[in-house]
């Protein structure tokens, strides 16, 4: 049951976001490893989603069922993640294709 | 004569909640085809050697403030249902009002963006910038997106016409909470869009 709930500071939910936005935006001009910058950007909108889906979405304040639910994509695309990597050892990094027009770049 | 009434089975669903489990399988299900698209997006990149560096492609300041206008959207959202929830129906019409617009200014500068990289080369079959999936792929990831604001943005105009014809009454407070899943669902995917195909 819900039952009557208080309400989230939403606005407080909101600051957070756009905090993290601008960290994230920030993150990617680090002079640090692609890997890293990878890994904080992966981080970083994961802790943005889970604050929606917290908050906005009121998983919080939820039956569990909702949130089993809401958890089984996640679930499904760790194993889509898996079953992918056999085929992207498979693929020797030739894809490349031949230009097709002769642009510069910016 | 009956002697023994069946004790009702505490149920974790209230008659409220069935619309709100309805809109959460589609949801699940409807995370999955991003999931597919974003984790396609993923091999591809990878198994190529000239992918172009996102942000040097696309606009990162653009799309930073379509994030903005998307999360702004959705707490206008949280609002409308407040105020339904609470009987204000006047708020109810003010913050709905706010969320179309939010959702339709996004989808206006998402037509400004792509009409700007179309113009610069980048379509659905070609890429002045290095491999030619680049171009599919973006526009396949960030066409699906808009096609689900799109909906949102009916789905939410509905509820607003009500509102404005004074249709509804705190009574509707399930509906309005069933579409706002909806739009946070939206936003919260753009969240992961944007990280992953203009960030990344």
């Amino acid at each position: 049951m819900t039952a009557a709930h208080k309400q989230p500071n939403y606005i407080g939910v909101f600051w957070w976001l756009l905090v993290l936005t601008v960290i994230e935006i920030a993150v990617i001009y680090l002079p640090i490893a692609r890997l890293l910058i990878g890994i904080l950007l992966v981080g970083l909108a994961l802790s943005k989603a889970s604050l929606v889906a917290m908050y906005f979405m009121h998983l919080k304040f939820e039956a569990r069922t909702l949130g089993l639910i809401a958890m089984t994509p996640l679930l499904l695309c760790v194993l889509l993640i898996f079953a992918l990597l056999p085929d992207l050892s498979a693929i020797p990094h030739r894809t490349t294709e031949s230009p097709q027009v002769s642009a510069t770049p910016h | 004569m009956i002697t023994t009434a069946v004790e009702p089975v505490e149920s974790p669903l209230t008659p409220e909640s069935w619309g709100k489990l309805g809109m959460w399988i589609f949801l699940a299900a409807d995370a999955m085809s991003f999931g597919g698209l974003l984790a396609g997006y993923g091999a591809l990149r990878y198994g190529s050697a000239d992918w172009p560096v996102p942000a040097g492609v696309l606009g990162i300041g653009l799309t930073a403030f379509m994030t903005f206008l998307l999360i702004s959207s959705s707490v206008t959202m949280v609002l409308a249902l407040a105020a339904i929830q609470r009987g204000d129906l006047r708020g109810l019409r003010t913050f709905l009002t706010l969320t179309v617009l939010g959702g339709l200014m996004f989808l206006g500068m998402q037509a400004y963006e792509w009409t700007h990289l179309i113009h610069r080369g980048l379509t659905l079959t070609s890429n002045p910038f290095g491999a030619r999936l680049f171009g599919t792929t973006f526009f396949i990831i960030t066409g699906f997106h808009g096609a689900h604001v799109t909906g949102g943005v009916i789905y939410l105009s509905c509820y607003l016409v009500r509102a404005l014809l004074g249709r509804m009454t705190p009574a509707n407070a399930n509906g309005i909470e069933i579409a706002a899943l909806y739009w946070h669902f939206v936003d919260l995917v753009w969240i992961l869009v944007f990280t992953f195909v203009y960030l990344l």
